[in-house]
């Protein structure tokens, strides 16, 4: 019984017709959840006690620098998938999550540039969090890299595979020493991500936010994939009668 | 049974080279592999000697006992030609030094025993290659087109060795657009490129 | 196989690194250059060098170890020797970690010898000395283990140029981090085992695990 399900998960027509579905009913939800937190969040919710109304950023910051964490992961577990079952969709997933999980970094540390220009007065600061967004885009740009450098493309997903699979068992390392060596040249005061409690009105709001990014990242994914696999199997039959008859 | 393939089919990229070859060779046989130029003859050895596990489908079972002699020498240049057999990474050379030094005066490169190889001609670095054939224990070979740059005296050298291997009951595939004289002559698979099913003897 | 690939792969590198020596002396050449390059840049004054020493030390050993990975394995991949390896039936982890200890053993030792005396040229404090020895000796296995990943990575590539920067920077960034912070710690007096101890045991993961992603790359590399 699961052997049927993995083996349809290596057939590109499955994988396509099956995102196809998923994609009917999560774009909308995904859609709606952005449209209700955001307003939310950066409307309704109440200001904040130090920081006023600045800190509503965090609306977004926050939960697009959490699922491009995630998203490294995502990408090396793909990646691993590719290695050891040698499944052409996993190669594809990874290729797809790449620019996705880089795409999110940029929009995290755009937003935590705005979100640092009314607080801190600057529009960037080396702090532990944002230094480490920087390395994680650079990883993130290091695996796409490599993967367009390869001309053979199966090649390149091996090889991609192997960078961000030893990147995910560095990412920890990295994130711990960037906390360690910010606490050592820390300046004062300065600690945003405090050890306050959030009040749930701002709470639930984030917690939306955070469900409604992780599910546009699926939706990305999905949307990623369909292309890549038309692209990929522009050949085939499956996709003559995709684009050309009935759909 | 040195080398096994069930249903192979090999492919560079997202052409394929050849389909559904089932084949076997056999200690004392030699195998010529024939066809076009890029009818997919390297690609069938890189895939035989494990160099290309990404570009073939089916089962492949290969013996460890191998030695590959490929496009590339395999000759450092700053390394003298003792050296290069010495510390030679692969083909299961004999560690005995009396076995290199007899190979090396086999091979006419005596006088250059501790002479770098970036001093020696592209012909006298494919001959340190040669020599290896004559000091290894390596039970197949793998030879893709090992005449380049061999004259004729080479060339009578290279089927000596290969009938001397065969004799004592090794095996040889070999991929080559000059015919080679051997005892035993060689049995032939040949590619017909396009992808077809390649016709076995 | 009676010797090891890795004997045999740490043996050819050694005798070719003292055949041609330009393999150990240029990165050495390059930091010296780099170190002389820092007090024309930031100005001489020494209080300035002092406060900054240990992490352009650092930084610069990092530049260093990226120059030398770069050609870490061409030239056996241009001569047929990673072919060798490959279909020798003997076990590529075990070259692949023959190079990152040779890489090593003729980059990161002679540097963890004369970087006292690169730390002196900045006016570095002699109580950090020591660390700096010790963080650079343990830190460069570290940077070999990730530079022949990276080496191996891109040794097929035609185009490979800035990527084994790009790719092993990010990557190295924890070592740097340690390895400045340990001198650092080390000059204003507090205690480093701790921090050593942490150095040590992730050199020592590296190199026991990084040769399994270095041997998968070589390969991908040879197929390319």
């Amino acid at each position: 019984m699961a052997w049927t399900w993995f083996h349809r998960l290596g057939s590109p027509p499955w994988i396509y017709h099956f995102a196809g579905r998923v994609l009917r009913y999560l774009l909308p939800l995904t859609l709606l959840m952005l449209c209700v937190g955001a307003v939310w969040g950066l409307a309704f919710a109440p200001p904040d006690f130090r920081q006023g109304n600045s800190y509503r950023i965090i609306y977004i910051h926050v939960p697009v620098s959490v699922v491009a964490l995630a998203g490294y992961y995502v990408m090396a577990i793909a990646g691993a998938v590719s290695l050891i079952w040698r499944m052409k969709v996993a190669d594809l997933m990874m290729r797809v999550a790449a620019p996705i999980g880089a795409g999110l970094t940029l929009l995290a540390l755009v937003t935590g540039a705005v979100w640092g220009k009314p607080t801190w007065g600057t529009w960037w600061v080396w702090d532990a969090r944002i230094t480490s967004m920087v390395i994680l885009l650079f990883l993130y740009i290091g695996v796409y890299a490599l993967y367009e450098a390869y001309d053979n493309k199966t090649l390149a997903a091996k090889a991609c595979a192997i960078l961000s699979l030893v990147g995910t068992v560095n990412i920890p390392i990295i994130y711990k020493s960037v906390d360690w060596w910010y606490s050592l040249h820390q300046p004062a005061s300065i600690k945003f991500t405090g050890g306050t409690t959030i009040d749930p009105s701002m709470l639930y709001p984030l917690l939306l936010m955070i469900s409604a990014v992780y599910a546009l990242y699926v939706c990305l994914l999905l949307l990623g994939l369909r292309a890549g696999l038309i692209d990929s199997e522009s050949t085939t039959n499956w996709v003559k009668r995709e684009v050309l008859g009935e759909h | 049974m040195l080398f096994q393939c069930r249903d192979l089919s090999v492919f560079r990229g997202e052409r394929y080279l050849l389909t559904s070859l089932s084949w076997q060779v056999l200690g004392g046989e030699v195998w010529q592999i024939r066809g076009e130029n890029g009818s997919g003859k390297t690609s069938l050895m890189r895939c035989m000697s494990g160099l290309a596990p990404q570009s073939f489908e089916g089962d492949l079972t290969r013996t460890d006992s191998l030695l590959y002699l490929g496009h590339k020498a395999g000759v450092k240049a700053d390394l003298t030609v003792l050296e290069n057999l010495r510390l030679q990474l692969g083909g299961s050379l004999s560690e005995d030094s009396a076995d290199w030094l007899q190979a090396l005066d086999y091979v006419g490169l005596s006088p250059f025993v501790d002479e770098f190889a970036y001093r020696l001609s592209a012909g006298q670095c494919r001959r340190i290659a040669l020599a290896r054939l004559l000091c290894t224990t390596a039970k197949l070979w793998l030879l893709d087109e090992p005449l380049t740059a061999i004259d004729t005296l080479g060339v009578r050298l290279i089927e000596q060795q290969i009938d001397r291997h065969i004799a004592r009951g090794g095996a040889v595939v070999y991929t080559s657009h000059q015919a080679l004289e051997l005892t035993a002559p060689a049995r032939v698979i040949s590619l017909r490129g396009e992808g077809g099913r390649p016709d076995v003897d | 196989m009676s010797t090891s690939l890795f004997t045999k792969v740490v043996h050819r590198q050694l005798l070719l690194a003292f055949r041609r020596p330009a393999a150990l002396l240029n990165p050495l050449t390059f930091y010296a250059v780099v170190i002389a390059l820092m007090p024309l840049g930031l100005g001489p004054e020494r209080q300035v060098l002092a406060d900054f020493a240990p992490g352009l030390l650092w930084i610069t050993a990092l530049l260093a170890s990226l120059l030398s990975a770069e050609t870490l394995l061409r030239s056996d991949y241009d001569d047929g020797s990673l072919e060798q390896i490959v279909t020798s039936g003997g076990s590529v982890y075990l070259a692949a970690l023959g190079y990152v200890i040779s890489h090593w053993l003729i980059t990161g030792l002679p540097l963890m010898l004369l970087v006292p005396l690169f730390s002196q040229l900045l006016s570095m404090p002699t109580e950090g000395v020591l660390a700096l020895v010790a963080s650079i000796g343990v830190g460069t296995l570290l940077l070999s283990a990730l530079g022949t990943l990276g080496a191996a990575l891109t040794v097929a590539l035609r185009r490979g140029g800035m990527l084994i920067s790009l790719l092993l920077l990010p990557l190295e960034v924890p070592v740097l981090i340690l390895g400045a912070g340990l001198v650092e710690r080390a000059i204003s007096g507090l205690a480093i085992q701790g921090l050593l101890s942490i150095l040590i045991g992730l050199a020592v993961l590296a190199v026991t695990l990084v040769p399994i992603a270095i041997a998968a790359s070589i390969r991908i590399s040879l197929e390319v």
